[in-house]
Parts: structure tokens; sequence; C-alpha cells
């Protein structure tokens, strides 16, 4: 039932810009891969690819290693669930789901008991009757789920499912996907701008910029060694700080700090790449940094730490929050494990990653 | 949140037990302006069919519409240029429509203001270029196939040409009509969806954008029927006897009986139009 998806060198152009721009990735049976980027990156392109609603201008996809990318949509093999709420509005819940088996011709009482077997799968089983204005959009993408699986297809196709659901909805459903995919063992591609949503139910996150792959990799691999300044900044939240390069080791906010990944070769001065929750906040009366501003989170609060010139965002637990009021004056320490460097941005180097606070979910 | 929320629905909650006085007298006043506007004309016209001084009360007039010579043919010819046309208008928009908004958003500007044109364009300049047309074409065209053509939308029993004509004369109701409805859809989703589950593209269009549709097609064929029915100078000036010409000609001779069947013709447009309203609204399952 599960099946291979392989995109080769895929290219699609509209008018001035460029979608995708060579994409190449493999994705294997059974996993849910999440392509992640922000708007405009190409990756519903690449989804809409594999459905057969784009057709490339060069490159192939390939599913189990078969050339579909000249297929009809029609007669491709992968369920599709769309952003926007999708429903036939004028067919009831039951013959939604049906709809797919009815095109096939199956018996109405076959079509049925499938129908009411999905349904109970994705927890909506005594809604047959209803029709798609009297669900919540919740509801409704479940529906649209048990529609996308009711031929078995080989491929699930996810194109930000979730994005028009409010907040407490989307974590449910994801969790819910997620589970479903892992009982299927059906090959999912899931769309998505959300970088935690990625990093929560994907097998691995697929990082693209510009109709090009950044990264792809397991989420904590992703996060933790995120293999652009591109994907780190992307991907969570990054500090900027500057440092000074010796051998393998950096000197940042006067620690000595081993690094990791690849050095640039230009200069000895870098930017340390430091995340958030690995800046360490001590309230202490002669302390060099003062905090300028915090948002809390409830399980976390982020605070923004004025450091000299310098800038940094530092995440600490939540019931700290009351003590790290703004105007505190505290000393500032770093995690002591291996850091990335990146080439020292030209510009302030602080802003950016202050600039990134307005936006807590990295979402863009 | 929970604070916040009750402040703000307060204010909403109390205005309408302080002001509705108001807007009731306006909403009565401006329902009576126009229920005299509407109503007294057709009064007076039922009055006139059902009362003269020489015979005083009699419903004869009704009566005789039945019998009357040519109303049957002029209103079954009516009626049948108003199917075709329907057929016709529908079959040339829809896809047209369709296919502008899933594959060329650009161009739907240009089909609207094609769509719109007619409506500038006065039905008495139309009929002008149409028989001017007709009367020059069987010079040129004679010895061409098309000759034939020409003479064979004139056919009296059947005038295809008034078929074409009208199709010009309902684009803009229809365009107007087609396009609340594909707005109120999602179409391109719901297109894709069905693709997705594997439908052809007939299946994609009669079993899912028509169903979708039911109500702004009611209203467009609707429109057209109206319009079909009503129209009288096109349909004079080229010769032909529809049901409109047929009431202009019999009230010459007979003025009561004349005015009673554009009451009655008015009433069944009437059902008609409650009958299709109620038709497109309502809602089944269809599996």
């Amino acid at each position: 039932m599960t099946a291979s998806v392989e995109f080769r060198g895929l290219r699609r152009v509209f008018g001035s810009t460029t979608a995708l721009d060579g994409l190449d990735l493999t994705i294997a049976p059974g996993e849910l891969i999440a392509l992640l980027g922000p708007s405009g990156c190409g990756k519903t392109t690449a989804l809409r690819c594999v459905a057969g609603f784009e057709t490339p201008d060069a490159g192939a996809v390939l599913v189990d290693g078969k050339d579909i990318t000249r297929l009809p949509a029609n007669r491709r093999d992968a369920g599709m669930v769309f952003q926007s709420y999708s429903l036939f509005p004028n067919l009831n819940v039951r013959d939604n789901v049906a709809f797919g088996l009815r095109v096939r011709k199956v018996p109405a009482a076959k079509r049925h008991a499938r129908a009411a077997e999905l349904l109970e799968l994705v927890g909506l089983p005594t809604h047959a009757e209803r029709y798609p204005h009297e669900m919540s959009g919740g509801q409704q993408q479940r529906v649209a789920l048990a529609r996308a699986l009711a031929l078995e297809p080989r491929v699930l196709l996810l194109d930000e499912p979730l994005s028009a659901l409010d907040a407490k909805v989307r974590v449910t459903l994801r969790e819910e996907i997620r589970r479903l995919q892992l009982e299927l063992g059906i090959t999912t591609i899931f769309v998505t701008h959300d970088q935690e949503e990625a990093l929560s139910v994907a097998d691995r996150v697929a990082v693209l910029r510009s109709g090009r792959l950044e990264q792809c990799g397991p989420p904590a691999e992703v996060y933790d060694r995120p293999s652009t300044p591109f994907v780190a900044e992307f991907v969570g939240t990054m500090n900027h700080i500057p440092g000074r390069l010796s051998g393998n080791e950096v000197t940042v906010l006067g620690q000595l700090l081993p690094v990791d990944g690849p050095v640039p070769s230009s200069s000895s001065e870098v930017d340390v790449l430091i995340r958030p929750e690995a800046v360490l906040v001590t309230p202490s009366s002669e302390g060099s940094a003062m905090i300028v501003a915090s948002s809390f989170r409830g399980s976390s609060a982020r605070l923004r730490v004025q450091l000299g010139e310098l800038e940094v965002l530092s995440d600490v637990p939540g019931h700290e929050a009351m003590r790290l009021a703004p105007g505190t004056r505290v000393s500032v320490s770093l995690v002591q494990r291996p850091v990335l460097v990146a080439e020292r941005t030209a510009a302030v180097p602080a802003v950016q990653a202050s600039a990134k606070s307005g936006n807590p979910a990295g979402v863009s | 949140m929970v604070a916040v929320t009750p402040i703000l629905e307060t204010p909403q909650v109390v205005p309408p037990a302080r002001r509705p006085r108001r807007p009731k007298i306006w909403r009565g006043a401006v329902l009576g302006i126009a229920a005299i506007y509407f109503l007294v004309p057709l009064g007076a016209s039922f009055w006139y069919s059902v009362y003269n001084d020489q015979q005083g009360f009699s419903l004869s007039a009704y009566l005789d519409i039945f019998s009357a010579e040519g109303f049957g043919t002029s209103m079954l010819l009516s009626l049948a240029l108003a199917v075709a046309t329907i057929v016709l208008v529908l079959g040339l928009t829809l896809p047209a429509m369709l296919a502008v908004r899933l594959s060329a958003p650009r161009l739907g500007p240009v089909l609207e203001v094609i769509c719109t044109l007619p409506l500038v364009v006065p039905p008495i300049t139309f009929v002008a270029g149409i028989s001017m047309v007709l009367r020059w074409g069987p010079d040129y065209l004679a010895a061409t196939p098309l000759w034939g053509t020409l003479i064979a939308i004139q056919n009296e029993t059947f005038p295809v040409v008034l078929v074409l004509a009208y199709v010009v004369l309902a684009l803009p109701f229809v365009y107007r009509s087609l396009d609340a409805g594909l707005r109120a859809i999602d179409v391109r989703t719901l297109v894709e969806a069905a693709r997705n589950l594997g439908a052809s593209w007939p299946h994609v269009v009669f079993r899912v954008i028509i169903p979708n549709l039911r109500t702004a097609i009611a209203g467009a064929s609707f429109l057209t029927l109206a319009l079909v029915l009503g129209e009288y100078t096109i349909a004079a000036l080229l010769g032909y006897r529809t049901f409109p010409v047929w009431i202009v000609t019999i009230s010459g001779a007979n003025g009561q009986l004349s005015v009673a069947v554009s009451i009655l013709s008015l009433l069944l447009i009437w059902l008609l139009l409650l009958f299709l309203s109620s038709a497109g609204s309502k809602r089944r399952s269809t599996s």
C-alpha cells in the first residue's frame, strides 16, 4: 500500500518567480516528511506536482520508481487534504467520504460501509448525515482526511491542513494525523510553514528556500545542527553573538566553547549561533547586563537582555519570569556545549536576533 | 479574554431596546411606497380586464384567452425560444467562466466586459444591425452553403435568429448570476479535490460544480426566461409572432383580452420564480 516518492531535479517557474529550482528529495516508504519553509519557497508547488495540479518545467516526480510527471491528476494514487475547507458543500459527510468510491462505481452498500469505517477512524462516527456547513473547521478537516484515505492511496499529501484552525485544535489534530499515519504506515508529505508543527510530527524535516532544499534530516538534527544559517534562523530562533575563533574553539562572552561543524576560513572574527534556551541568565546586582523586555508564554518566558551594545534573547522557565522582570540587572552565561559559527554579518548582528522576537513561533 | 468579552458584548445588546421604533416606521414607509408603485398599476389593469360599462363585472376576458386565435402558438413559440436560449446561453457562459477561473484568471475582466456589453447596446440598435445583416447576407452569400443557413435560421416556426439575439441580450444577467454563484464556492479547491479523488472532467462539472451552482443556474435561467417572455422590440421588428408581439397585436382588437393575458403571464412568471427558487435552495442527498 505504501510507496516511495522521489523529486528529481524539479523546476517550475511562474512568470518571473522561480517556485522550484532543481529540487531533489527522496521520501522513503511509510515516512512522514514535512516540507518546511517561508511562503513562496516552493513547498506547496512541490506537493502539487505530486498531486498532478502542477506540471514541472523540468525534472520528474517518481512514485515507487515510476515516473508520474505526465499522468493526469485523476489517475494518480495520492490522497490530498487541502488548506482551505474543500468538502463538497452539496454532499453530506458520508457522501463526501465516499465520493472517490462513487467515482469508481463501488456499490452503495459497500461504499457506505467504508465511509462509516473511515469516519470511525477519524473520530466522527456519528456525523455521517451532517453537511459540511454544520461542522467546525477541525471536524471538516477530519472528514477531508477520511475522504483522502478512502481510496487507500499509497501517498498522503497534506497541504497546510491545520493552518485555518485555532491553536488547540491544531495541536490535537496534528497528533491525530501522526497517530493515523503511523497506524496505516502511509507515506506522507506534510507541507507547513509552522516549524513547531514540522518538528513535532515529522520523521524528517525538509527545509526549503527559494525552491531549493536547504537541509533535510530528523527534527532534532535540523534544530540542533542546522547546516546553513538560513535553517538556523528559520527553525527556531538564533542569537548571533560575536566571538573570536582560535583553532577548534571560540571565545564568546568570555567563555571558551568548542566549535561544531564547519569553520569560516576568511576571518577569526565570527558570529556564534546560540539558541535562546542556551543563554543562562542569573540575577546579580553587579551583573553587566540588564533585562529590557520579557514576554511570558506560560511554560517559558523569552527575555530580551541588553549586554553593552549587544542584545540577546534568552528563554527561561515560566516560573522564573517573576524573578527576572524587566529592569533587573543580571549576568549572562552560555551553556557549555559545542556551538555553530557563521561568518560575521556586516550589519549589527544582534539586531537580526532581536527582530525575530516579535515573531515567537518563527512563523513567516 | 474572559474578562474582556462581556464588556464588548453588552453595548451590542442594549441599543436595539432603545432604537426599534424608527427603523420600523421607515421600513413601513418604504414598503408602502413600493407597494403603491407596483400594485396600483396591477390593480388598475386587473379592474380594466374584468369591468366595463356595458357588461359590468365579468371574468370572460380570462376565459377567452385560451380560445383566442394565436395564443397557443405564440405562447409555445416563446417558451420554446426561452428554453433554447437558456440551454445555449448556459452552455456558452458556464464553461467559459469555469475555464477563465481555473486556468486564465487574468482574462476574467475581459470576459466580464464582453458579457456586460449588451447592456449598453439598445435593442433597437441591435435589431437594426441584425436586420441589415439578414438583408445583405443573401446577396453576398448566395453562392455559398451559408446562404441556406441564413434562410434556415429565419424559419417562421422556430426562428433561430431570435435565439441568437436573446442569448446576447441575456448574457449580462446570466454572467452576473453565475459570477455570484462561483464567488460563493471555492471552485479551484473543489475541482482539485474531485480530481484528486479520481473524477474525470465531465464528472467534476456535472457532479461537483453544477450541483453547487444550482441556485445561480436557476437564477440565470429564470432571468433569461423572463427576458424572452417579455421581449418585444426585436421579435416585432424582425416580424415574428412571439407572445409579447401577439399581446400587442390583440390589444388593438380586444383591449380587455390583452390586459388579461398580461396579468396571467405575470402570474405565470411569478409562479415559475417561486418554483425555481424553492428548487434551487433545496438540499438533497444524492448517493
